[in-house]
C-alpha cells in the first residue's frame, strides 16, 4: 500500500460557482414542484421580496398624505384594504411597509445568526472564554428583549439602523446560548473524537464536523428570529423607539389600527395578515430546508413522496 | 530483539473526580514491536481505554491528566511533542478504531468525505485524488459496490460495514500502529471474526502493528502475538498469547480464563466466574488490588503490592504466589 499525492491534480476540484448556483436553483425548483407547500411558501416569500423592492413604486396614492374626509373607510374597490384613521390607504401603506419589515427582519436574522454561531463555535472550545462570554449572555437574557432594545435605542438614538443593531444584540445572545449548548454536546460525540483521532485540526472539526450537524437547529431558530424581529420592530415603533409613526411598517400600521380595532379592524388585519403569511412562509421554508439537509430525513422523503 | 515501535514506560494517568483522584493507569510499562499484534485485556474500567487514549494524546484535560511516564513511538516521546505535532501523528502514523461503529461516523457527511479527510490533511491530496483513494480503501476493506457506498451516509450502512469504514479511515495513511479499542464489542459474533480477520489482514499487508484492546479472551487466543492483562489500572501479567492461554500464572488471568468456555477443556468442567466485584478505583484495597477476590491470596497480599517481575524470557507477572498459581483446579 503506497500513497501517491501526484494523482488527479489536473482535475478541476469543484465546478465553477455559476454552475453550482444553477444547480441549486434547479434543485429548488424541482423540490418546490414536488412539495406544494414549499412551492407556495417560496412563491409568497418571493412576492414579499418583490413588494419590499418595488412597494413604493407600486403605491397608487401618497401613502403619507392624510385625507380626513375619507378616514376609516372599509375595504372597497378604490381602497382595497380600506383607509386608516387619517384617511391614508392601508393597501399602499402595507405594501410600502413591506420593505422596512423585511429589512429589519432579515438583517437582524442574518447578523445575529452569523455572529452568534461564530461566537458560540469559538467559545465552546475555549473554556475560559466560554465562562466569561456566557456570563454576558446570561446578563443579556435576563432582560426582556423589548426592554433591552428600548434601553439600547435610548442610548444610541432611534433610527432604522439602530433598531437593527439593538434587536441583533438581543437576538445574538439567544443564538450563542442555543448553539453553544448544541456544540458542547456534539463535542463529546464519538465521531468528533474519531475525527480528532484522525488528526483533524480544531477549526476544521468545528466547520466540517460540528457545524453541519447543527444547521437544522440554526435554521429553525433563524425562522423564529425573523418572525420575532419583525414583531419587535413593530413593538418598538409602537412605543416610539423605532421609526416615526408616519413611516409605514407593518408594525406601525398594526399599532395604529389597534386603537380602532372595534370600528375598523381592517387597519390592523391586513398588515397582520401579511406579517402572519410571511412568518408562516419562512417557517415552512425553514422546515423544508432542514428536511433536505438531514440525510436521514432526505432518504425518507424520497421514499414517501410519489 | 528488534527496536520496539512503541514503548510505554511508567505511564501514570489520573482523573480528578468528585469522589477523589482516580489513578486510571498506574505505572504501566509495555512495548509493541513493529508488525506485531498486541492485546491489552481486562474488565471494564480497568484502564485499557485510558491507556489507548493516553497514547493518542486524547485524554480530556481536565479532568484527566498524564502525570508521569513516557510514551516513545518510533523514536519520538509522544508526551513531549507539541499538540500540532501530535495532531500530525494521529491519523497518519497511529490509527484508531473506536468501540461504537454506530456513532463513530459523522451522520451528516458522506462516507467519501470522511474517508478522504485524513488523506487531505496528512498527505495533502487534492479532493479528486483523495476521493479516488477513498474508493480503493473501500475496496480494500471488502465492501462491495464501492462507488455507490462512497456517496452514501453512515445510516445507510450496517454496523459491520461502518466498522469496515472505520478501519479504512484508520488505515488511510498507512499508519505504523493501529489501535482497536473494543472495536468488535458492539458487533455480532460472526461479524466480529470478519472484522478481526480484516484488521489482521490490512495490518499484515502494510506491516503495521496492531494493538487490540478487549475484554474478550477469545479474541486474544486467536489473533494476538502477545498479551498484557490489566486490572485496576496496573498490568498484572504480560507474555506470549499461547503461553498465557496455556499456562497463566496470575490469579486474575486464571479467573478470566476459567470464566469463559474453552473448546479444549474437559467435558463437564463447570465455568467458574471470578467472585466479588471490581473495586472502587478511588478507594482501592491495600496491597494487591485483586487480593479480596483472589483464591491464592495470603496475608502478605493485603499489605504489600507485588511488582511486575520477569519470571521467564518475555513473561512478566505481578503476583507473590505466581509459582503456585495454575489453570488446573
Amino acid at each position: 500500500m503506497t500513497v501517491t499525492s501526484d494523482l488527479g491534480n489536473e482535475w478541476q476540484l469543484t465546478p465553477p460557482l455559476s454552475t453550482r448556483l444553477r444547480g441549486m436553483f434547479g434543485a429548488t425548483v424541482k423540490a418546490a414542484k414536488r412539495d406544494i407547500v414549499l412551492g407556495v411558501s417560496i412563491s409568497l416569500l418571493l412576492l414579499g421580496l418583490f413588494l419590499a423592492v418595488f412597494g413604493p413604486t407600486l403605491a397608487r396614492t401618497d401613502y403619507e398624505r392624510t385625507d380626513p374626509v375619507n378616514r376609516m373607510l372599509p375595504p372597497s374597490a378604490e381602497h382595497w384594504f380600506g383607509t386608516d384613521n387619517w384617511g391614508r390607504d392601508v393597501f399602499d401603506r402595507t405594501i410600502v411597509g413591506t420593505r422596512l419589515s423585511f429589512l429589519v427582519g432579515f438583517s437582524v436574522t442574518l447578523i445575529s445568526t452569523v455572529i452568534g454561531v461564530a461566537i458560540a463555535l469559538v467559545i465552546s472550545y475555549f473554556r475560559i472564554l466560554d465562562a466569561i462570554m456566557m456570563r454576558f449572555v446570561d446578563g443579556f437574557l435576563a432582560f426582556p428583549t423589548i426592554l433591552l432594545a428600548l434601553a439600547l435605542i435610548s442610548l444610541i438614538g432611534p433610527s432604522i439602523g439602530n433598531v437593527i443593531i439593538a434587536l441583533s444584540i438581543t437576538a445574538t445572545a439567544g443564538k450563542i446560548r442555543l448553539v453553544r449548548g448544541a456544540v458542547l454536546s456534539l463535542r463529546e460525540s464519538t465521531y468528533v473524537e474519531a475525527a480528532r483521532a484522525v488528526g483533524v485540526p480544531v477549526p476544521r472539526i468545528l466547520m466540517l464536523h460540528v457545524l453541519p450537524n447543527i444547521v437544522s437547529i440554526i435554521i429553525v431558530q433563524a425562522t423564529f428570529t425573523l418572525a420575532s424581529a419583525i414583531l419587535a420592530e413593530a413593538s418598538l415603533s409602537f412605543l416610539g423607539a423605532g421609526v416615526p409613526e408616519y413611516v409605514p411598517s407593518w408594525g406601525n400600521i398594526i399599532a395604529t389600527g389597534q386603537g380602532y380595532i372595534q370600528v375598523g379592524f381592517h387597519i390592523s388585519f391586513f398588515p397582520g395578515l401579511f406579517l402572519t403569511v410571511t412568518v408562516l412562509a419562512v417557517v415552512l421554508i425553514g422546515d423544508s430546508i432542514r428536511d433536505h439537509l438531514d440525510p436521514k430525513l432526505r432518504g425518507r422523503l424520497k421514499t414517501t413522496t410519489h | 530483539m528488534t527496536e520496539a515501535l512503541l514503548t510505554v514506560e511508567n505511564l501514570h494517568t489520573q482523573f480528578r473526580t468528585e469522589g477523589g483522584v482516580v489513578q486510571a493507569v498506574d505505572d504501566v510499562s509495555f512495548n509493541i514491536q513493529a508488525g506485531e499484534t498486541f492485546a491489552l485485556v481486562g474488565e471494564s474500567g480497568c484502564g485499557k481505554s485510558v491507556t489507548a487514549l493516553s497514547i493518542m494524546g486524547l485524554i480530556p484535560n481536565p479532568p484527566g491528566e498524564i502525570t508521569s511516564g513516557s510514551i516513545e513511538f518510533d523514536g519520538v516521546d509522544l508526551l513531549q511533542v507539541s499538540s500540532t505535532e501530535m495532531r500530525s501523528i494521529r491519523g497518519s502514523k497511529i490509527g484508531m478504531i473506536f468501540q461504537e461503529p454506530m456513532s463513530s461516523l459523522n451522520p451528516v457527511l458522506t462516507i467519501e468525505s470522511q474517508l478522504a479527510e485524513p488523506l487531505k490533511i496528512h498527505i495533502g491530496l487534492s479532493s479528486a485524488a483523495a476521493n479516488d483513494r477513498a474508493q480503493e480503501l473501500i475496496d480494500m476493506v471488502g465492501i462491495p459496490d464501492s462507488k455507490t457506498r462512497l456517496k452514501q451516509y453512515p445510516h445507510e450502512l450496517s454496523g459491520g460495514q461502518r466498522q469496515r469504514i472505520m478501519i479504512a479511515m484508520a488505515m488511510a495513511c498507512t499508519p505504523r500502529l493501529l489501535i482497536a479499542d473494543e472495536a468488535t464489542t458492539a458487533l455480532d459474533v460472526t461479524i466480529q471474526a470478519q472484522i478481526l480477520d480484516l484488521m489482521q489482514e490490512v495490518t499484515e499487508k502494510s506491516g503495521a502493528a496492531l494493538l487490540i484492546i478487549t475484554h474478550n479472551l477469545g479474541i486474544v487466543a486467536r489473533y494476538a502475538d502477545r498479551v498484557a492483562v490489566m486490572y485496576a489500572g496496573k498490568l498484572r501479567e504480560v507474555g506470549d498469547a499461547s503461553d498465557i492461554y496455556a499456562a497463566s500464572q496470575h490469579p486474575y488471568t486464571v479467573g478470566l480464563l476459567r470464566s469463559v468456555p474453552r473448546l479444549d477443556s474437559e467435558k463437564g468442567t463447570p465455568l467458574s466466574p471470578i467472585g466479588g466485584e471490581i473495586p472502587d478505583l478511588t478507594n482501592l484495597p491495600g496491597g494487591c488490588a485483586f487480593n479480596p477476590r483472589c483464591q491464592w491470596a495470603v496475608d502478605r497480599c493485603s499489605i504489600e503490592e507485588p511488582e511486575l517481575i520477569e519470571i521467564a524470557q518475555g513473561k512478566q507477572v505481578a503476583c507473590f504466589e505466581h509459582a503456585s498459581v495454575s489453570l488446573s483446579v
